[in-house]
């Protein structure tokens, strides 16, 4: 039981009267690969985003290695949402990489990677870039480390993106459709990095729509749809032999129905 | 004979020039400071009615001459007790008309950044200062550097409206040679050159500058 590291419990998320998220409940153990899939508009990326209050949950709890993350108690015993400042901290310890990457264009390969180590004060300079250049060789790219974001090809910045989330040191890392902005070749690379940071067992949330990688690299799916769950089990399991026919729909849809799949002998 | 003036000419225009260069320098501390801070609430506050209030300042601001506004801060608030000189009522007054520029051009640039800018460095753990500073400032500058610079040359241009109010600076100097010495194109071409020869190095500096940022890259 306490190789849980993260547990959703009741999220729900509306925006105004629209309800996005509806009761989101699930765990994620230590050193687990868990992906989020399902249709457009289904709350998958807004559920991940609602693991570090980029987006304020309108109720449940997120709870990692048992500190409540964004609440805090109030003087009377209540519960408050953090300010942005306040999260800063736990924030640190969730990495985070966004479908468009989001470096900063302003900044070198290597300042992108080591920013945070430096602001948020937890090590020396020299200590940062050194662990940002680790980090880039993690990715294969600390040949660019001098180089601009802009320089790079669109799975190269990504695979920056991720250096960036590796050099928070973090419990976990949520990758928000890493691939969907990336042209087919350059697909290939970045997954290839995801998969080594799941056989090193870090802990990963993982919304996506390559479905084959969820089943190959993820040890969990959750299949989701108008903001709530409706399948969850074993990567394999879920994908090979969906349950639900809402499950069976969408992966027919996507091209992986279980009828669909053709397996060399 | 004409050019027989020209040294002491030069001399009362470069006079003039120095008052010019710190009414354009004060205007333009506060019309950045003043800008910016407005620009950040304009941005990020929540509160409707600021925005609101910032919106009035800003078409106030745009739509009333610059001339008029300096005839306010100077005649009108002695009239009321409230005495400046004409140098600190010019770069007040153009400072606050500034600030409304610059508002509205940083506004616009911060604007311009994708949100995720901001939301990366938050994931990161940086603090909501430490974003603005690291993250968003940066880029909106860079971003913004071209509208900075002509708002800049704009300005100098613009210090010419503070003789109105007798503030002693090019075109005050020049018209009370004009009207001393009665050498009326000499005085004015020299007023003229002596403009261009200010201005044209600003804009040179800040062209430089956009492209050394990158700018538009």
């Amino acid at each position: 039981m306490n190789d849980i590291l993260l547990t959703v419990k009741g999220l729900k998320k509306s925006y105004g009267a629209v309800e996005v998220l509806k009761d989101i409940s699930f765990d994620l153990r230590r050193g687990e690969t868990l992906s989020l899939i399902g249709p457009s508009g289904s709350g998958k990326s807004t559920c991940l985003r609602c693991v570090n209050y980029l987006e304020k949950p309108s109720g449940g709890e997120i709870v990692l290695e048992g500190e409540h993350i964004g609440r805090v108690r109030t003087g009377d015993g209540r519960t408050r949402t953090m300010t942005d400042r306040e999260l800063a901290p736990q924030r640190s310890e969730i990495g985070m990489v966004f479908q468009l990457f989001y470096l900063w264009p302003h900044l070198t390969v290597r300042d992108n990677v080591a920013l945070a180590s430096i602001k948020t004060g937890r090590m020396s300079k020299a200590e940062a870039y050194e662990l940002a250049e680790a980090m880039l060789e993690k990715v294969h790219l600390r040949h660019k480390a001098d180089e601009y974001p802009e320089r790079l090809s669109g799975g190269q910045q990504q695979r920056v993106a991720i250096a960036r989330a590796l050099a928070q040191r973090p419990k976990l890392i949520l990758f928000d459709e890493p691939t969907s902005a990336l042209d087919p070749e350059l697909v290939g690379e970045v997954l290839g990095v995801i998969r080594e940071l799941a056989e090193e067992g870090m802990s990963m949330i993982l919304v996506t729509h390559e479905i084959r990688f969820a089943r190959d690299v993820g040890d969990r799916v959750i299949f989701m749809d108008g903001g709530v769950i409706v399948e969850e089990g074993p990567a394999a399991e879920v994908i090979d032999h969906p349950r639900k026919d809402r499950t069976r729909a969408f992966l027919g849809q996507v091209g992986h129905a279980a009828s669909t799949i053709v397996r060399a002998a | 004979m004409m050019l027989d003036a020209l040294p002491s000419i030069l001399t009362a225009l470069l006079a003039g020039a120095v008052t010019a260069a710190q009414v354009a320098f004060g205007a333009a501390l506060i019309a950045f400071g003043l800008g910016l801070a407005l620009a950040l609430v304009n941005v990020f506050t929540s509160v409707a009615v600021l925005r609101l209030a910032i919106a009035a300042y800003i078409e106030w601001m745009r739509n009333v001459p610059a001339l008029a506004h300096l005839f306010l801060l100077y005649f009108g608030l002695a009239s009321v007790g409230v005495r400046f000189s004409p140098k600190a009522a010019a770069i007040i007054g153009l400072g606050l008309v500034g600030a409304a520029v610059l508002c509205d051009v940083f506004s616009a640039g911060m604007r311009a950044l994708h949100v995720g800018q901001r939301e990366a460095a938050l994931a990161v753990g940086l603090t909501p200062m430490q974003a603005l500073r690291c993250v968003v400032l940066p880029q909106m500058l860079r971003l913004t550097l071209p509208s900075i610079g002509n708002y800049a040359s704009q300005l100098i241009k613009d210090t010419s409206i503070a003789s109105a109010i007798a503030a002693p600076e090019i075109m005050f100097y020049a018209r009370s040679l004009v009207t001393s010495t009665f050498q009326t194109p000499l005085i004015y071409a020299s007023a003229i050159a002596l403009y261009a020869s200010i201005v044209f190095p600003v804009s040179w500096m800040f062209n430089r500058l956009e492209r050394r940022l990158g700018v538009g890259r």
